[in-house]
């Protein structure tokens, strides 16, 4: 695994539906500038710059990277930028993690973000390409599919994720930063509302937020600020969307993503293991179907888990405690929010979503045809 | 019996005001294009000016302050339907604007365009009129700064289909589905493809797939698109007989709620003499009628 590698500065913005009164490049200096004050740190501490964000056709800026550099104090030193879809949050925090591992740089500043108000995703998601046919409309026509086969295969009760809708928003009233604030929301209130693409109901849905997260990463003798999250293990995975007897619903790519980070992070079951995950749950019934696909329960019983409150707050293993995707949503920020959140958990920073003890955490995302995956465990005793 | 007069009482040119040296200085500057407040003796900035102080009834000092142009909408009041003696002929608000450096706000108009423009703290600028004259409308309206500009973004591009989906689609506009099966792990790819994406080797058998299938999972969609025929509409994942993977398309020719999985379906092709070397000329899969397939 190389160097060891702490989080020492994290940094966020408040996920809203737009933000009118900064540019993109406002925008990401926000979180940055958080970072750095968090690290208690400044530009010049910084050796390299690493940027993700979801597609070009989301705010039609080619090269964000060239045009942010100034912004992130990038000038005169090495920064590049990460794109793995709707992983690319949780790639982009591994490749500057990757830095510093492989002795390249002592500190390094990722950065993800999305500005959804500038344009629209489910039309950057649907571009009808000619020659070809295909009827998917946004990512909640792809992934509806998939959930209807997972409630097929595993015989969930339909509330099951309605449950998850629940669960997460209320959790997200704990979290200053959360886009959705939905006080009083229950099962009913899900259920009253429209349903898009069947399973998917409007409130199982996530929202679309403008929002930028950034994260200093240090090398094991260069830390700065309060109390670091160290880095325990690391792994990316990715498969090909269509391949013949590619499972959909449990994909090998995220199976063999978590096994490799597991293993670095000397974890062998993850549902004692692990004290908090920040997983990547866009719709709500992603949450049963990714308990399953990380090894917190075995094939067709993530259901349960979820219906019996173990991913509570108050559970034995919460799953997003900062209301996660389902409450905010700047698509290339999401997956470097789950890794942020799950560093704040082991550093005990989280506030009031904190969950009491936390020593060891997942970060999860993933993209693309559910078909790109990104993880990293950290945790609050050094490896 | 009712009687009835119409009457008009107007001073022929108009009244006369004599503006006194505040408000005249007001005015001049505003003909010049500026917008000026007057101090008072306690240090308040008065915009519009007032010749003696509200608060204390002394005369104001003989100091002006330049302030604005810019300001801030304080509070604001929308006007449907613009009236004959209105400034605007078209819907506006009526707004209490604190000008940068001033202790007051002023009257005027802002032209927003859009009432959802409006908000406490919206920030505007004076619109000024050519001709001025030193009178309160010589600004025609205030609008609010840019906070947004449109970027429109275009590119165009010529796509050619490669040697696989050129291939595929001949079969398509001949009525069949043209598909291909690795040498080594012997799965069976529709649309045809040069390679074996599980493999990583060249892929050298051609085959034909039959046009029925089964569906393995579906989605019921509410919104509308434009390639659907109606809301609700079904896409679907069909693994057509004989192959290895599912294509997405349409299900049609059955309500959407009595689609299943593991229902058989057909594709329903376009006429003859509609077919392109296009996936248009498969309207959409409808059920055979067969008895559900086991998944």
């Amino acid at each position: 695994m190389g160097n060891p590698c702490a989080v020492i500065g994290i940094g966020q913005t408040h996920y809203t539906t737009k933000r009118r009164d900064v540019s993109i490049a406002g925008l990401v200096r926000e979180a940055a500038l958080r970072a750095l004050q968090d690290a208690g740190l400044t530009w010049k501490d910084i050796d390299a710059v690493v940027i993700g964000k979801a597609p070009d056709l989301f705010e039609g800026v080619m090269m964000p990277e060239a045009y942010l550099a100034d912004a992130l104090g990038a000038a005169g030193k090495p920064m590049m930028r990460v794109h793995t879809a709707g992983s690319v949050g949780g790639s982009t925090a591994l490749v500057g993690a990757s830095l510093i591992q492989g002795g390249v740089h002592d500190r390094v500043l990722v950065v993800a973000f999305e500005k959804q108000s500038e344009s629209n995703a489910t039309w950057a998601l649907s571009t009808h390409l000619p020659f070809s046919a295909s009827l998917v409309v946004g990512a909640g026509g792809y992934f509806a599919p998939h959930i209807r086969e997972y409630i097929r295969r595993s015989g969930a009760p339909e509330h099951i994720g309605h449950l998850v809708a629940v669960k997460d928003r209320r959790n997200a009233l704990k979290n200053p930063y959360a886009h959705l604030r939905i006080p009083g929301i229950d099962r009913k209130m899900v259920e009253s509302t429209p349903m898009l693409w069947e399973p998917i109901r409007y409130l199982d849905t996530c929202p679309s937020s403008d929002g930028a997260c950034a994260m200093v990463l240090a090398a094991g003798d260069k830390l700065t600020g309060s109390t670091p999250a160290w880095v325990l293990g690391t792994a990316m995975r990715s498969e090909p969307i269509f391949r013949a007897g590619r499972d959909t619903v449990n994909p090998q790519g995220g199976k063999d993503c978590a096994a490799d980070v597991y293993r670095q992070a000397g974890i062998t079951d993850p549902r004692r293991e692990i004290d908090v995950a920040e997983v990547y749950v866009p719709f709500s019934w992603y949450e049963p179907m990714w308990l399953e696909n990380l090894g917190f329960a075995a094939e067709g019983e993530g259901w349960k888990l979820t219906e019996s409150g173990a991913t509570a707050l108050d559970g034995d293993i919460p799953w997003n405690a900062s209301g996660g995707v389902l409450s905010s949503n700047p698509i290339g920020a999401s997956g470097l929010i789950r890794f942020a959140e799950a560093a704040l958990q082991v550093r005990g920073m989280a506030g009031e979503h904190q969950v009491d003890g936390a020593r060891r955490a997942l970060g999860h995302a993933y993209g693309g045809g559910a078909q790109f995956f990104a993880m990293w465990m950290v945790g609050s005793d050094r490896p | 019996m009712t009687l009835e007069a119409r009457h008009v009482l107007e001073f022929p040119g108009g009244y006369t005001r004599t503006t006194g040296p505040v408000i005249g200085r007001f005015l001049t500057e505003l003909r010049d294009g500026r917008l000026v407040g007057v101090r008072t003796a306690g240090g308040r900035t008065l915009v519009p000016p007032l010749e003696y102080d509200p608060g204390t009834g002394d005369a104001v000092t003989g100091e002006f302050v330049e302030v604005g142009p810019a300001g801030t909408v304080e509070s604001w009041s929308w006007v449907h339907a613009p009236r004959a003696g209105h400034p605007l002929d078209r819907p506006f608000a009526w707004a209490l604007i604190r000008l940068d450096g001033a202790d007051t706000s002023l009257v005027h108009a802002v032209d927003a365009g859009d009432v959802k423009a409006m908000r406490p703290g919206l920030r505007v600028r004076p619109r000024w009129r050519a001709e001025r004259t030193g009178q309160i409308t010589d600004i025609e309206s205030f609008v609010p700064e840019v906070t947004k500009i449109v970027s429109p973004v275009r590119t165009e591009y010529v796509l050619k289909p490669g040697l696989a989906l050129a291939r595929f689609l001949e079969g398509v506009a001949a009525g069949v589905f043209v598909g291909c099966r690795c040498g080594s792990c012997h799965k069976v790819y529709v649309p045809y493809r040069l390679s074996c994406p599980e493999c990583g080797i060249a892929i050298t058998e051609e085959v034909e797939v039959p046009d029925t299938g089964t569906i393995t999972t579906f989605a019921i969609n509410n919104l509308p698109d434009p390639r659907a025929p109606e809301v609700p509409f079904v896409s679907a994942y069909v693994l057509l007989d004989g192959s290895d993977v599912p294509m997405i398309t349409l299900v049609g020719g059955v309500a959407a709620h009595e689609v299943r999985q593991g229902m058989r379906v057909r594709a329903v092709w376009v006429p003859e003499e509609e077919r392109t070397a296009s996936m248009a000329n498969i309207k959409w899969f409808a059920p055979t009628g067969e008895p559900d397939a086991e998944l």
